[in-house]
């Protein structure tokens, strides 16, 4: 991985910034003893470490507007970071950069249920902002798998997904506004409780924008009544072309299931294995969930499993109370830790069209093959959003250089089929260097005009996003 | 002389060939006309894909709405977001567009249930104002690759580049719709109704309120059997606030979309966006005769001509769209709502960036000085 040389005139300047920086800060905000920089190094990408310059956590969007003023003076850029779960290295610091985390702003700023928002500093996590609103029986949609640790910042960052967005859409169909500070320090409010923009979509570009346009101290997000109830069925085929075909007839029935999940074989006998849960011996099995009153998921699980009859399904177990849906779930929830068990491995998350399923897996095999590596696939069918797992062994001297290269021919495989590099989980440093196999010159130029309006300096988020040599220019000029 | 180009090349030549502001469009029926030479996409026209077992579909942006209504509903499927028809409130002509859905994001009821036109895009092409072709987005329901210009160009009303194509979700149509009504609702008592419904789990995907006839209307989709059940439910959670009247079928909610009811009577119509909580204080202040949409989130406001009714609305005016009017009273007022300094200076620089000759729709999103 290609980071820029640090600049020099800034890491001989260390002591004078991390002083400025106290300055503006109160006690304890500041980090900048090595020992104790080391854990901001990395995010959930491990496999890149740099310690920053220095870190710093403040307190409040004034606290996070000052920081910024300084560094802007200063030239240093900044590395935001939420709760440094990005699988992409969103938040990887350069040597030169300061590490701008929210971990301290994690306040409850306003909650309404009559206009169905609330409002939090963005540190909070993703499962604290449901619990607050869970009492009176609404929830925050988008939840990702990660969604005990991860924190709203990054969630806007990345415009993360999760399970059961075929029904409620990811971040930025739930993200309202935002309180955003500018690299030079300029706090700026983007849309709001009433949810639409009457001038330009800001917000819009805002979301997913991976730290690149300014820090979201805060954010206004939309909560939504629970549903009364959920349940799933299981649903085995011996051929994922089957499973395949079956998904594509729920949906064209007319049925947007909250989630259908999809495993193949190489996945289930891994779970199987790791966590027991009963699952049936087959190539391919959905676990297609249903919400609402009892009367209508006994109506739509009866309706779906006559479909699925049609595509002569191994065996089709519907839950018929809470510890056989627990069950049916138990084996797809432990698939990270049954391949964990198994060895290393790293999770793409590539995007397809739904139709290409069958297709896709089959050439995931074929180039596993080609590499002598072994590939599991669980994933959102509903979505096409992939999740292919390629199993490794760190300790091997080649071992991570030949799962990252099949991991690009696999991410190419989903732009060649109509697809993209990632659907959930950003591109950061993983896949920056892939985004010229999605993207063409101007493609990319057009998005980094964008970056120029927001940060002309080139100052946030360093060498993520966009590939090198396409930012070199802009980068060098700044 | 209007250009209407029949390919995305063309259209970018007449771009580069431009000499002078182009009043950007497709179908020309919302009212946001500019002036300039009439840049048309109505020859951009037809379906590039659609695949009902994914939801996704692919289209031209001059290819008419009703076109793609069309196909979709043969498919038993829908845009979801209800794009508004225009003509009749503002008694335009011509044929309403995909293209200039998106490009002003024209969501109706049922955006409180699924969103608004650009919560539905996937991906996009456009033109730049260099008369340089972009792609953004893609055609997949999950897709964070990249910055997302696609949901940046949708209600940019053509200022930032003129669309091409839309990817979009689209949703199956239900087995059965219902309506309840209730009579002798204030806007705070239709309020705190609709806010009641959209809170129950029952799904409501209409709360509209017609404050001159005191009425309030909710609207329930899906499979006949949970339709059922959630009527029955959803009237005996809401009784506190009357009793509700039942009817099955689409009802009155084409209507309460291109909000019909004003269409033949005089005046400038406004739109207010305002939280649900707050839209009664704002209706007090604005006056005339008015419809609620969104649960309360959206009012449409009917006053005499000539009104400045941001002016009249205090806190509230940031949040007024001036919908019809004439020429003089939008010169006078301005289309768009002052907004903050530092969102304007951005709106500037990336317009600046996106068309650095200034020639789409130029002024047509600025606010006049108040």
């Amino acid at each position: 991985m290609d980071m820029p040389a640090p600049s020099s005139a800034i890491l001989s300047r260390k002591g004078a910034i991390a002083d400025r920086l106290r300055a503006v800060l109160p006690p304890g905000c500041v980090i900048d003893d090595p020992a104790e920089t080391r854990v901001y190094e990395c995010d959930a990408l491990t496999a890149y470490r740099c310690a920053p310059l220095c870190v710093v956590l403040p307190t409040s969007t004034a606290e996070v507007s000052a920081v910024l003023r300084v560094c802007h003076e200063e030239q240093v850029p900044v590395v935001p970071r939420g709760a440094g779960t990005s699988l992409a290295g969103g938040s990887l610091p350069t040597a030169d950069a300061v590490v701008l985390g929210v971990a301290r702003l994690t306040r409850v700023l306003d909650v309404s249920y009559e206009d169905r928002f609330i409002r939090v500093e963005t540190g909070r996590t993703n499962l604290s902002v449901s619990m607050e609103v869970e009492a009176e029986g609404f929830f925050y949609a988008p939840d990702p798998s990660s969604q005990l640790a991860c924190a709203i910042a990054g969630n806007i960052a990345m415009n993360s997904g999760g399970a059961h967005c075929l029904k409620y859409g990811v971040t930025t169909n739930n993200l309202l506004g935002v309180t955003m500070v500018l690299m030079d320090g300029t706090v700026v409010e983007l849309g709001g409780p009433e949810g639409e923009a009457l001038g330009l979509d800001l917000l819009a570009v805002v979301c997913g924008s991976e730290g690149q346009l300014g820090v979201v101290t805060e954010a206004t997000l939309r909560i939504l009544p629970r549903p009364e109830g959920a349940r799933p069925v299981l649903i085995a085929f011996d051929a994922n072309e089957t499973a395949g075909e079956c998904v594509a007839a729920i949906i064209r029935a007319g049925f947007v299931p909250v989630a259908i999940e999809f495993m193949d074989r190489p996945c289930i006998v891994a779970c199987e294995a790791f966590a027991k849960a009963g699952y049936p011996d087959c190539e391919a099995l959905l676990i297609i969930e249903v919400e609402g009153s009892e009367a209508e998921i006994a109506d739509q699980l009866g309706r779906i499993t006559a479909i699925a009859s049609r595509f002569q399904p191994m065996e089709i177990r519907e839950a018929k109370d809470s510890t056989e849906a627990a069950r049916i779930w138990l084996g797809r929830k432990s698939a990270f830790g049954a391949m964990g068990q198994m060895g290393d491995y790293i999770c793409l998350d590539g995007t397809i069209p739904v139709s290409q399923l069958a297709p896709v897996l089959g050439r995931i095999g074929q180039l596993a093959d080609g590499y002598g590596l072994r590939v599991a696939n669980v994933f959102h069918a509903g979505d096409g959003n992939m999740h292919p797992l390629i199993l490794f062994d760190a300790n091997s001297a080649d071992g991570l250089h030949k799962a990252e290269a099949l991991g690009a021919d696999i991410l190419r495989l989903c732009v060649e089929m109509g697809g993209c590099l990632t659907g959930e989980h950003g591109v950061g440093v993983e896949k920056r260097d892939l985004m010229t196999d999605q993207f063409r010159p101007e493609d990319l130029e057009a998005q980094m005009r964008v970056k120029d309006a927001f940060d002309p300096d080139w100052l946030l988020n360093p060498a993520k996003v966009f590939p090198l040599h396409v930012s070199a220019s802009r980068r060098a000029a700044a | 002389m209007s250009l209407t180009p029949s390919s995305e090349a063309e259209l970018a030549e007449a771009i580069r060939a431009a000499r002078g502001p182009l009043a950007v469009g497709g179908g020309f029926t919302r009212g946001m006309a500019n002036e300039g030479e009439p840049l048309s996409t109505a020859g951009l026209s037809g379906i590039e894909l659609y695949e009902p077992g994914a939801l996704t579909l692919v289209v031209r942006a001059g290819t008419p709405v009703a076109e793609v209504e069309r196909v979709l509903s043969e498919a038993g499927q829908r845009l979801a977001f209800e794009p508004m028809d225009l003509r009749p409130l503002l008694g335009t002509t011509g044929e309403p567009t995909i293209g200039g859905v998106i490009a002003t994001n024209a969501s109706g009821p049922r955006r409180v249930q699924v969103g608004a036109a650009r919560d539905v895009l996937l991906g996009m092409r456009f033109v730049d104002g260099t008369g340089t072709a972009v792609s953004n987005g893609g055609r997949v329901m999950k897709n964070v690759t990249g910055l997302d210009l696609a949901r940046l160009l949708a209600g940019s009303h053509g200022t930032l580049g003129v669309i091409t194509e839309v990817a979009l979700k689209v949703l199956p149509a239900p087995e059965a719709t219902l309506t309840l009504t209730f009579g002798g609702h204030d806007p705070a008592k239709a309020v705190a109704c609709m806010s009641a419904a959209l809170g129950s789990p029952f799904e409501v995907t209409g709360a509209a309120h017609d404050a001159e006839a005191g009425v309030t209307r909710l609207r329930l989709e899906g499979f006949a059997t949970a339709v059922a059940v959630r009527g029955e439910r959803l009237a005996k959670l809401l009784k506190v606030w009357g009793a509700a009247e039942t009817s099955e079928g689409h009802g009155p909610w084409a209507a309460i979309r291109d909000v019909t009811e004003f269409a033949d009577r005089p005046g400038d119509v406004w739109r207010l966006s305002v939280r649900p909580s707050e839209m009664a204080e704002a209706l007090h202040l604005a006056g005339g005769a008015q419809r609620l949409d969104w649960g309360g989130g959206r009012a449409w406001v009917l006053v005499p001509e000539g009104t400045d009714l941001r002016g009249r609305l205090g806190r509230f005016g940031p949040r007024a769209v001036l919908v019809r009017a004439t020429s003089d009273t939008r010169a006078a007022l301005g289309t768009f709502p002052p907004e903050a300094q530092a969102v304007t200076m951005l709106s500037a620089r990336l317009r600046e960036r996106f068309d650095p000759r200034g020639l789409f729709n130029p002024g047509l999103m600025e606010a006049r000085a108040a």
